[in-house]
């Protein structure tokens, strides 16, 4: 191009500063929290222990809280087949180890037809219900958990099944505090596909597609962004992504239709928290749910031998949290201009 | 030179409303051609049309082929830009994002052209990560004109770019259309601002309710009583 001649007169270098996603008193409190449970898990050998035990269990919230975020910005629904959907992977990688298959290899191939059938629900199942709005899609999710887990049911029987963990209990010593390597390696698995999955969003051609069609629909298909199956993409991810998940939690929760129901309403909150929108917020309330939690449960006293309080105090903490920030900690409010 | 676009007759409507009652033009491969007219008269429906994002009827021809039965993306692809009304501009991603969009169908490296933009346009450079939507109106247009450069089109469908903007940046942004032009780009731009457009058009439609009223060169239109009394104001 003959360059720069055109546009010798400058315009105002309008040096406008974008709002942050985070606030500084989120941002504050993050901070306050962080160092909290550093100094917390220096000075007590158990606050260590439960700290990452409650990482373990946050990383899987997190993990199904992004999926969540995923569908939410592609289709505007929160996907109540979410939970249902890994319960029936997992009955997928159990089927394949039943056929001789090796744990590593069926949980691979797991993710390969998770990602295939999330893309398979959005294009028939989805898709055509979608013009009949949002609340149609929400109830069709709905259907669909039922779906699944009636045919789980049907298929495996409700009977209920131990899982092998993708890895062993044994202990790590560090310093006179034990980790499991179950615990450090659900971490590792939840929080690396999640970071993945950032990573695909944000340097990838195809990424930076799928984010558009998802902001702006009409825009994204002027610039030749095949819409519809972007959204589909999305869903694929999503399952794929609650695939990881599913694995992850079996071991605890063992193998039945109904395994992921309450983990999905942690989820939940978690995405909720972190503002329904947000990626991050969601991992970081999924993060922070888990180990409040854990940290609730072993120093509260009434709340120790009380294990079914934790889902209330989840959804007491997603209250007061909506109560202080409607949109969620990372949450904007949304503001048009007419 | 040879066609590059034909419109033949071409009806829109939305819903119940007819926008459009059979629009005939056509553009050359490397003119500038402006559509004017007021408020309604189905300047914005044209391009809309063109890029088939409205329901329409009739015939439209790009380089011979008929695309009135193609979807939008698939039209981007056979090298159309359609910068809407508001620019369609990603407001929630950044300014480098923005461009990559913009080379969204294209094949291999667009690491040649992002850079010619970034000579073009060294704030876009400087400012790589700054979310697009809060740019200043003027920056936001001439994002989306390297927007549409990034694709490389052919036909570069560009709606009102004027509008909203302080006569200063009009005039750079029709600088800008007509430097495109000379890349080789073929343009047809939509403009309520007729003054303007006619100066960096060689030819000119005037709508009225959805019809072509009147057509000819810039020159033409210019001394045309009715349309310098509707049009240019004086």
């Amino acid at each position: 191009m003959a360059v720069a001649r055109a546009l010798k007169i400058g315009l105002p270098l309008t040096r406008r500063r974008v709002r942050p996603a985070v606030t500084w008193p989120v941002a504050l409190l993050l901070l306050v929290a962080c160092v909290f449970l550093t100094i917390g898990s220096l000075t007590s050998a158990i606050f260590a222990e439960q700290t990452v035990a409650g990482l373990a269990q946050g990383g899987v919230y997190a993990s199904l809280a992004v999926a969540l975020v995923l569908i939410y910005r592609a289709t505007e629904v929160i996907n109540f087949a979410q939970g249902g959907m890994a319960m029936f992977t997992t009955y997928i990688t159990f089927q394949l180890m039943e056929w001789g298959v090796s744990y590593w290899a069926a949980f691979a191939a797991t993710i390969g037809i998770a990602f295939a059938g999330g893309i398979a629900v959005e294009r028939v199942i989805i898709r055509p219900t979608a013009r009949g709005g949002v609340l149609t899609v929400v109830v069709v999710t709905i259907g669909l958990l039922l779906l699944l887990q009636g045919a789980a049911a049907w298929i495996w029987t409700p009977q209920i099944r131990p899982f092998r963990s993708a890895f062993s209990a044994r202990p790590i010593r560090v310093g006179g505090v034990a980790f499991t390597v179950q615990d450090l390696g659900t971490i590792g698995v939840t929080i690396g596909a999640v970071v993945l999955l950032w990573l695909f969003f944000q340097l990838t051609k195809t990424g930076l597609a799928m984010r558009a069609a998802a902001l702006r629909p009409a825009a994204a298909r002027l610039v030749g962004v095949r819409v519809g199956w972007m959204l589909a993409l999305g869903w694929g991810l999503a399952a794929a992504l609650g695939a990881i998940t599913g694995l992850m939690v079996v071991p605890t929760t063992y193998l039945q239709p109904t395994m992921m129901d309450t983990i999905l309403i942690y989820a939940f909150a978690a995405a909720v928290v972190g503002g329904i929108e947000n990626p991050a917020g969601a991992v970081v309330g999924g993060l922070g749910l888990g180990v409040l939690l854990n940290l609730l449960g072993t120093y509260v006293g009434f709340l120790k031998h009380a294990p079914e309080l934790n889902l209330p105090v989840a959804l007491a903490v997603l209250l007061v949290v909506l109560l202080i920030r409607p949109a969620g900690l990372f949450g904007r409010t949304l503001v048009r201009r007419v | 030179m040879s066609t590059l676009l034909e419109l033949n007759g071409v009806e829109a409507r939305y819903g119940p409303i007819k926008a459009l009652h059979g629009v005939t033009l056509s553009v050359d491969e490397g003119e500038v051609v402006a559509v004017l007219g007021a408020n309604g008269a189905g300047k914005t429906t044209t391009l809309r049309a063109i890029s088939n994002t409205v329901r329409s009827s009739g015939e439209v021809r790009f380089a011979g082929k008929s695309i009135a039965r193609r979807s939008p993306e698939s039209i981007v692809r056979l090298g159309i830009a359609h910068v809407p009304e508001g620019r369609g501009t990603f407001a929630e991603l950044t300014v480098t994002e923005n461009l990559r969009l913009g080379a969204y169908t294209r094949r291999g490296s667009n690491k040649a052209t992002m850079k010619q933009v970034r000579e073009y346009f060294p704030w876009m450079a400087e400012r790589g990560e700054q979310q697009a939507g809060t740019l200043s109106g003027g920056e936001q247009q001439m994002l989306a004109l390297a927007r549409a450069f990034m694709q490389r089109p052919r036909l570069l469908l560009l709606d009102e770019p004027s509008l909203g903007l302080a006569p200063i940046i009009v005039s750079e942004i029709f600088r800008l259309v007509t430097e495109l032009n000379k890349e080789g780009m073929t343009v047809l731009v939509v403009e309520q601002n007729a003054n303007i457009a006619l100066q960096a058009a060689s030819r000119a439609y005037v709508l009225e309710v959805g019809r072509v009223a009147v057509s000819g060169t810039s020159d033409e239109l210019r001394a045309n009583e009715s349309v310098r009394r509707s049009y240019l104001g004086y």
